[in-house]
């Protein structure tokens, strides 16, 4: 798909966005505005809203209340000329097991209608550093390699919004710091980087804000301390919610600590 | 257009790739087929005489059952490793990807059918090749309109819980005219007495049919897909 | 929706339904088929109410898949509820006719096949609603429009297909003795349609508007 309508990525705001299901509500009235060459990181308990906020900034999915703009731009307008520019790593990893590393990375780098397929395969191989496995099938690699591969085939078509959920489950040290040193390179190219995560330690340097989501309601995490203490502290801070049915939602979904 | 056919070309192949590393949905549909065949062969076979017009009866039949497994299967495999989002955030238009899946669904069906056409030909004594264009033409329409309906109704179906058990549910009561008019078209083309004139009207009933799933499904698979 | 229009066309089905058994009891007697034909002021008029119903139903689906009008989807609810009602009631009066008139009380004759399909297409297209979760307004949408196309097929199946029930060709030409009681009857189902409609529209409403209700509740 050439690049017809040339979306601007400089900020991507969220305005008054709901998403409810019936009687859930996932998300509730969040704004905010991400910038380019930053980089989110998005926190929050399970169950908070993540994910439905990442699938609805992907434009997988349509707010049921409120706007998502790219520019000027709302995701119906933008079409596939947005989703060209869109990269998403998902919790489940969006691979075939069947096809090996290289076909999935081929297969999927024709659909984004990209030139020098092959190279550029290759190319995402060798930083995935799994050049040496690039002909075997995916389904006997371990969730680390997986992770890796599916970050580069995340990043294939030069995204300018990278939304990655939880991108370090499953990876080694080393895999963590090359991915960390990624999302720098990632930075200063000038894309806008969110990132939901509970490996608070690992990010605390990386991130330049924090937003916390809980019970579907987006706040900033300030700036001063180390990021483990803000969240704590924003854990303790939001009001419980009144009602007994809030009581009740509240119990259900019982903040949980990250995993150190 | 070229890249519209592009992607489609894109998805027909990677699913061909997948079905010859694992066989997987080739060879369970066939058996299924087959048991289905038999199945049928002893409940309308008495003493090696099929019971009047039951051939192309069973022969439908058991193409609309296979189908039905046979695209159920073809979507899990989309839904595995949420690789559906990852097809859908292409910047491609979503109607290539359901053409895609849809050939992919029919290149299975014709293996199936295939066999199908042997075994009921076979079992039933059923003169089915007696005109092959002709049967060959019903098939392929009354595929096409039964496969184009059942790649959007799975496709649609994955985001619900119980999309095993609403696929027949949603799928049987709209593709019924397909099945009917194949049904009939068959045993036109099989009893004594051919009515190729009767077979032909069928063959245009199923024409039309076809045309407006097709035209539906392409249109309301965008809409259809976003969360 | 506007609460007075449920009173009105209710109050208006019911002076058509109170003067419609006068109408027929004055229609000619039909010789042949005898008093069974009397009920054919009944099952055209509720074959007519379902065809509306079936409309109103692909059009809403249609607005509510491409334009994302919440009210089309209340109303396609509303509409794939009335048309199984009215399309049973035509089922239910086809037999009592058929049995008389062809000696069977079901055939697999065109016309009465697309309308059963029809009929199974409503139920399923209701069994999506209840069971498919989360997001299956929009799936059910899509099936809304696949019912709607079946339509025209119901229409002329009579007129291509061999087939032993009446065409609707019939209809028009019929003489001003049956074709008065027979079109103030399908007045009056339309009618009774409409106003079932906007009643059930009217409950939608109000249960979206208490699904905001709650939500707001829990804003707090």
């Amino acid at each position: 798909m050439p690049p017809s309508q040339n979306v601007d990525f400089t900020q991507v705001t969220l305005s008054n966005v709901s998403r409810s299901y019936g009687r859930r509500r996932a998300l509730s009235q969040v704004n905010v505005v991400l910038s380019a060459g930053e980089i989110i990181g998005l926190l929050g308990p399970n169950g908070a809203g993540k994910s439905t906020l990442l699938g609805l900034l992907s434009t997988l999915a349509e707010p049921s209340g409120g706007q998502v703009f790219y520019g000027d731009l709302s995701a119906s307008q933008g079409g596939a000329a947005l989703r060209a520019q869109i990269g998403f790593l998902s919790h489940d990893l969006q691979l075939y097991p069947e096809l090996t590393a290289r076909e999935n990375l081929e297969f999927f780098g024709g659909l984004y209608g990209l030139d020098r397929v092959p190279e550029r395969a290759t190319e995402a191989l060798a930083r995935a550093n799994l050049s040496v496995r690039a002909d075997d099938g995916v389904d006997g690699f371990s969730r680390g390699m997986r992770q890796r591969l599916a970050l580069e085939r995340t990043l294939l078509h030069a995204p300018r919004l990278v939304l990655l959920d939880e991108p370090f489950t499953g990876l080694d040290e080393a895999s963590c710091t090359a991915l960390v040193s990624r999302l720098t390179q990632l930075r200063a190219a000038g894309c806008i980087v969110v990132l939901a995560t509970h490996d608070l330690d690992l990010v605390d340097p990386l991130l330049d804000r924090a937003v916390f989501l809980r019970l579907g309601r987006l706040g900033e995490l300030g700036s001063a301390g180390p990021l483990r203490a803000r969240y704590r502290a924003a854990l303790a801070e939001s009001p419980p919610p009144r009602g007994a049915r809030g009581q009740a939602d509240a119990a259900r979904s019982a903040p949980t600590e990250p995993a150190p | 257009m070229r890249r519209f056919f592009q992607v489609s070309w894109l998805v027909v192949r990677k699913d061909l790739r997948v079905e010859s590393r694992n066989k997987e949905m080739l060879l369970t549909t066939l058996f299924f087929a087959v048991s289905c065949v038999l199945v049928f062969s002893f409940g309308f076979v008495r003493g090696g005489e099929a019971l009047a017009g039951s051939a192309s009866g069973v022969l439908w039949i058991t193409i609309a059952f296979s189908g039905t497994l046979a695209l159920g299967r073809a979507f899990e495999r989309e839904r595995h490793h949420d690789a559906l989002r990852g097809l859908l955030l292409a910047p491609a238009e979503r109607p290539a990807i359901y053409v895609g899946k849809l050939l992919g669904v029919l290149l299975l069906l014709a293996f199936v059918e295939a066999l199908v056409v042997i075994m009921v030909a076979f079992l039933f004594r059923a003169p089915l090749f007696q005109h092959g264009w002709w049967l060959l033409t019903l098939l392929g329409l009354g595929t096409v309109g039964f496969a184009s309906v059942g790649t959007l109704f799975s496709a649609m179906l994955l985001r619900t819980r119980s999309r095993a058990v609403l696929l027949p549910v949603l799928l049987y009561p709209v593709t019924i005219p397909v099945l009917i008019m194949g049904v009939s078209g068959t045993f036109a083309l099989v009893q004594p007495e051919p009515d190729l004139a009767l077979a032909r009207l069928w063959a245009s009933m199923l024409c039309f049919f076809d045309v407006v799933f097709l035209t539906l499904a392409l249109w309301t698979f965008e809409p259809v897909m976003t969360e | 929706m506007n609460k007075r229009a449920f009173p009105v066309l209710m109050g208006l089905s019911l002076v058509f339904f109170a003067v419609a058994p006068v109408l027929i009891v004055r229609a000619p007697y039909e010789q042949e088929m005898g008093l069974i034909q009397k009920i054919f002021y009944f099952h055209f008029a509720s074959w007519m109410a379902m065809y509306l119903a079936i409309l109103v139903l692909g059009i809403a689906s249609a607005l509510f898949l491409f334009r994302r009008k919440p009210a089309a989807d209340r109303l396609a609810v509303a509409a794939a509820e009335a048309a199984v009602v009215f399309g049973l009631m035509g089922l239910i009066t086809g037999p009592l006719w058929a049995v008389k008139s062809w000696g069977v009380w079901w055939t697999w004759d065109a016309r009465t096949t697309m309308a059963m399909i029809l009929e199974l297409i409503l139920v399923a297209y209701l069994i999506l609603r209840a069971y498919g979760g989360p997001g299956s307004d929009r799936l059910a949408a899509g099936l809304g429009m696949f019912a709607m196309a079946n339509l025209p097929f119901l229409y002329v199946s009579t007129e291509i297909w061999r087939t032993i029930h009446p065409p609707t060709s019939v209809v028009p030409t019929l003489p001003v003795d049956f074709g008065l009681p027979l079109w103030w009857s399908v007045a009056g189902f339309v009618v009774l349609c409409l106003a079932l409609l906007t009643a059930r529209v009217r409950l939608e409403e109000q249960r979206a508007t208490l699904d905001r209700l709650y939500l707001a509740l829990e804003e707090e």
